[in-house]
Parts: C-alpha cells; structure tokens; sequence
C-alpha cells in the first residue's frame, strides 16, 4: 500500500514540530527517517500512524485520506511500533502479542484457532515463541522490543512503522530485526538513529532537521559528507558501495581538528 | 478434562458464580443478631417470589425479607459497582492507586449531603441521597472539566481529582463546623464512612440495576479495556477510539459509584484493593477480570456487612470501617504470598 505525507504540520505553543513535510512512499519499499534528537522523527510517525491528526495537511493511504478511514480500519492496515512502551500489567510475552489481533476483534467476536496461529507466527517471527509464557516485567529491554514488534505482525498489517526499533537491542538482535522487517512483504517506514543500519537495509531516506525535511532520496544521496556535518554537526567519511548504499565512518572531534591541521600544514 | 476457554468451562464458571453469589446473599439473610435457619430464608424467598406459601413465623419472614436480604442485595451490588470501577480506573489511567472515587464522587457526594442535611439546601425537594447523587455528579463534572483544561493523560486526571476532592472535603468540613449540631454531626460521619443500615428494596431497585448496566458496558468495553495495557497511544494504534472509551466507561463507572454512595456513603478500600486481588487471582484480561472483579466484591461486601453487624454484640459497626479493618491485613497477606510465588 501506498502512504503518502502530504503538506503535514504540527505545532505545540507556537513551536512548530513539523513543518510542511511531504511524501510518498511506495508499496512495499523500506523507508527510514533519520535526523537528529527532536528533529521530529517521532511526531512524524504519530501522524503517519494516524494516531494525531495533522493540524495542517493530511496523510493518505493509496489515496484516500486517514481521517475519511475509521480508526479501526486504520489499524487493520497501519501498526505502529513506538519508542516506549511499558506496562505495569502483570501479562505475558503471548498476551501482549495477542492484543496485535484486537483491529480484527469485535467486542464479543471469540478467539479463534485463526488469531492463535497468527500469534504464534509472529512469535516465531521475531524469535520470541521459546519465551511465550513469561511474564513482560521478567524480560529485558530487546525481548519487550521484540514482542512489540510480533504484537503489531499479529495486526497483520500492510504497512509497518517503526520508531527507533533498534534501540535496547544487541548488534546481533538489531541486524536480524532489521533483516526480518526487510524481508517481510510489507510496506516499512522507520524512524532509525544508526545511519549505518539505514544506509544498509532502506530503498530511501528522509532525512529530517528541526521538523523540516531536507533531504529525500537513496542513501547515497542523503548521506553525504556535506549533509552529516550540517544536520548532526559531525565529521564523517562516507565510501559508496552498490545499489546507492554506503558505509559512513565518523570521526571523533580531537582527530578532525588534526587532519584538518594535517592538511593546512601539507598547503602551506 | 475441560480446558479454559472452552464453552463448557465458561457455562461452568458462570454457573459457579452465581452459586457462590447466591450462598453468599443468603448467609446475609441468615446470619445476624438473632440467627435464621438456611432452610427459613430459602422457604421466606419462595414465599415472595413464587407465592409458594410455606408456613413461616411472621417475625422471621420480616426479618429475613424486609431486613437482611435486602440489605445483602445492595451489599453486593456496591462491592460489585466499587470493584469494577475500581478495575476499570486503574487500567484506563494507568495507576494501581486509582480508585472509584479519585474522580471526586464521594467528595462531591459528602458535600452535596451535608448541604441538603444540615444546610436544607431544597430540602422540599431533595433527600439526602439525591443530594449525595447530585453532589456526586457535581464533583465529577468539575473535575473532568479541570482534568480537560489541564491536558490529557493520566495525570492530569489524578492531579485534578486531589485537587477537587480537597476542595470538596474543605467544603463538607467547612459546613460540618459551622452549622451542624453535634448530633447532625454525629449522623454524618456515620454516613460518610459508609453504612448500609437502613438500606431497604427501594434502594436495591436502584442499585441492581445501576450495577448490571455498568457491568455490561464495562464489559463491552473489554477488549478495549485491555489494549490500554502499553498506554493510550498504543490503544490508538490497535484501533480504540481512545476518547470515546474513555468518556463511556469512566462516565458509566461515575454513576454507577455516585448511585452506591448516595445509597451507602463511601466505603473505602474496595474499590481500590479488590481489582488487584482479583487480577492476582485470573490475570489482566478484562473479559474474565471484570466479572471476577464484580463477584469478589459482592461477596467480600456481604461478608463485611455481616461482620459489622456481628462483631460487636449490639451495636453495628460502619461497614466502611469493616472493610478496611478486615480487608487490609487480608490484602497484605495476599501480598506476601505473591511475593514468595514470584
């Protein structure tokens, strides 16, 4: 399915978080958003959720406007991972998963053999079914992250969001759920804070700063050397490798400030 | 062996249920100052009900029918009502100190009470408990209006309950001290702490009813009640409409309490205590934790009512006193064990 931004904005006490963004992203590509700490990457996902509704513009779904959907419709099609989210609730890896199936649920319709295959598949999706009984509090940091991840595959939706999913998570645990994303049939717009992960695993990038978007386009593209050291205010080398994917290297502060001596000496 | 889940063991349980409930009302009825045989209080309902026409002394009919059954009617239907508003607070705002009357209802009930009592506010018009409603309703309205300005979210709602219910308790306060003699005073702290003496039929066909309807609609909110478990947002995005949840449940949990408390008083500590022991004992999901919620606080409530009237020969005790006087140690060992199973 096809999600579009248009012309969104949104503002709180007069701060503008979001500044007339607009785009599209095709069905099934792998979108990420990076910018900056409150560059509004997490606004922006609220909104593309549907969850908030733009002040100015609108968000579309093949077309048709999120407010003209009903929020439950919405949810059948859209499932948004967000940053945090906790629970004081005393329930289980598998209960968690299981309110993924609540778009699909009427208020009296039964559990059905359906809704626990669906659950015990996106279980087995992110490598959680060995844990399925556990209590959440009882987990760490990436098995939660994970399970919210098998909780919006349980929504079976077409379009996945995903706000900084990586975060709590091992390298090992944040390759494979990028890779698992990536693979499945979906349409994924991700929020991601490693420009590396983003370079590797999406077709494009949005690249944001102070709630604009400045640059949009294949990695290669967004992530020069010039557009790192305006947005995130770091020095950088940045190596292209195929298919408009690249592999960036920071470089600390104390060692710029020596090559750039290096190089005003070699001049002079 | 029958699983849970499957048809058979959910008739079996709701069948269960409501035998307990039903043993539970007729203990009400039986146990007391002067003691009633089981048999006597089963033969005085089929008199009333069915017109089976048992021969049974008239003094005992009275007793059982006019006095305690009654009263153990209304008894259930308010730990019921207290324990699913208590459930439903504590997961729509995210707190487990939530309680039915953190929205103000029993603050704004007391004032409304002492205004029609001891002020005679409408006194031609208004008794005590429609004042207690009224008072009820004022309070919650105030609060949730506070609550809106101040933002969303839990807290805003919380902050905005404390702040009203200290208003209103000032105010209650304020007109206790100043115009109240000290046998009205007397009167209303009696009230206030929560009593279910003089409590007739008249008051259970308010509370019945009052008590099935927010059950259902609590209960019809179930799966939505559950999708609140990772926060509103989260709600949001499996599909909740989370205003319109929220308005419709907390709406029907204010009543629900405000009907209970200008029959009753407030009584404490159900509320707030039986949704947890009730969650240790079937879990978080609200399509069995509602219901469990709802029988636990029926049968604790008769069982309290029995105690105050018991526990001292002669005299009866608030309920609201019993509640937590029994309930709290109860709660601290249910406590304790939780902690040694984890």
């Amino acid at each position: 399915m096809k999600l579009s931004a248009n012309d969104l904005s949104w503002s709180i006490g007069g701060t503008a978080l979001l500044q007339s963004i607009s785009f599209d992203v095709a069905d099934g590509e792998f979108f990420g958003i990076v910018g900056p700490n409150g560059s509004g990457k997490t606004t922006l996902m609220s909104l593309l959720s549907g969850i908030r509704k733009p002040q100015v513009g609108s968000v579309t779904l093949d077309g048709q406007p999120l407010s003209k959907i009903g929020r439950r419709d919405v949810s059948r099609s859209i499932a948004l991972v967000e940053q945090q989210a906790e629970t004081g609730e005393r329930l289980t890896a598998r209960q968690a998963v299981e309110l993924g199936r609540t778009p699909h649920l009427g208020a009296y319709t039964p559990w059905t053999q359906v809704d626990a295959e669906t659950v015990n598949r996106a279980l087995r999706n992110v490598d959680m079914d060995h844990l399925a009984g556990r209590y959440w509090h009882t987990l760490s940091g990436g098995e939660r992250q994970r399970l919210h991840i098998a909780r919006a595959l349980a929504q079976e939706p077409k379009v996945l969001l995903l706000d900084e999913p990586t975060n709590h998570l091992d390298i090992g645990h944040q390759i494979d759920l990028l890779d698992l994303v990536g693979k499945l049939d979906l349409t994924v717009v991700t929020a991601l804070h490693d420009l590396n992960h983003a370079a590797l695993f999406c077709d494009r990038i949005a690249l944001m700063q102070n709630g604009s978007l400045v640059a949009l386009g294949k990695p290669s593209d967004v992530l020069t050397v010039r557009c790192i050291r305006e947005v995130f205010g770091v020095e950088a080398e940045v190596e292209t490798i195929g298919h408009g994917s690249c592999n960036i290297r920071f470089l600390p502060r104390g060692r710029v400030d020596l090559a750039r001596e290096g190089r005003l000496r070699a001049a002079s | 062996m029958t699983r849970p889940g499957s048809p058979f063991f959910k008739t079996g349980m709701v069948l269960a249920a409501v035998a307990v409930l039903l043993v539970s009302v007729c203990m009400g009825a039986a146990i007391g100052e002067t003691a009633i045989p089981v048999t006597i209080v089963g033969q005085t309902i089929a008199n009333k009900v069915w017109g089976s026409g048992y021969p049974v002394v008239p003094l005992d009919e009275g007793i059982v029918w006019s006095y305690r059954l009654s009263r153990a009617v209304v008894a259930a239907c308010c730990g019921s009502a207290l324990a699913i508003s208590g459930v439903v607070l504590q997961s729509l705002l995210r707190n487990p100190l939530a309680d039915p009357y953190i929205l103000g209802i029993s603050a704004g009930a007391s004032t409304g009470a002492v205004s029609v009592a001891i002020l005679g506010l409408g006194t031609s018009m208004l008794s005590l408990p429609l004042g207690a409603f009224l008072g009820a309703l004022v309070g919650f309205l105030l609060i949730s209006l506070l609550a809106v300005k101040t933002g969303t979210g839990p807290t805003a709602i919380i902050l905005a309950g404390v702040a009203g219910s200290q208003l209103f308790n000032a105010l209650t306060s304020f007109i206790v001290t100043k115009a109240a003699t000290a046998e009205q005073a007397r009167g209303i702290m009696f009230w206030l702490l929560g009593n279910l003496s003089g409590v007739r039929w008249p008051d259970a066909y308010l509370a019945v009813p009052a008590t099935l309807l927010g059950l259902v609609i609590c209960l019809w909110h179930s799966r939505a009640l559950d999708a609140f478990a990772f926060g509103s947002n989260s709600a949001a995005s499996l599909g909740i409409s989370v205003l319109r949840t929220q308005i419709v449940v907390i709406g029907a949990s204010a009543v629900m309490t405000a009907t209970m408390v200008s029959i009753v008083g407030s009584i404490g500590f159900v509320g707030l205590v039986i949704p947890h022991a009730a969650r240790m004992l079937v879990g978080v999901r609200h399509g069995v934790l509602l219901p469990a919620s709802a029988l636990i606080g029926a049968v604790f409530m008769i069982l309290a009512d029995i105690c105050s009237r018991t526990l001292i020969p002669g005299q009866v005790l608030p309920v609201g006193v019993v509640t937590a006087l029994v309930g709290a140690p109860v709660f601290a060992v249910i406590l304790a064990k939780k902690r040694e199973r984890a």
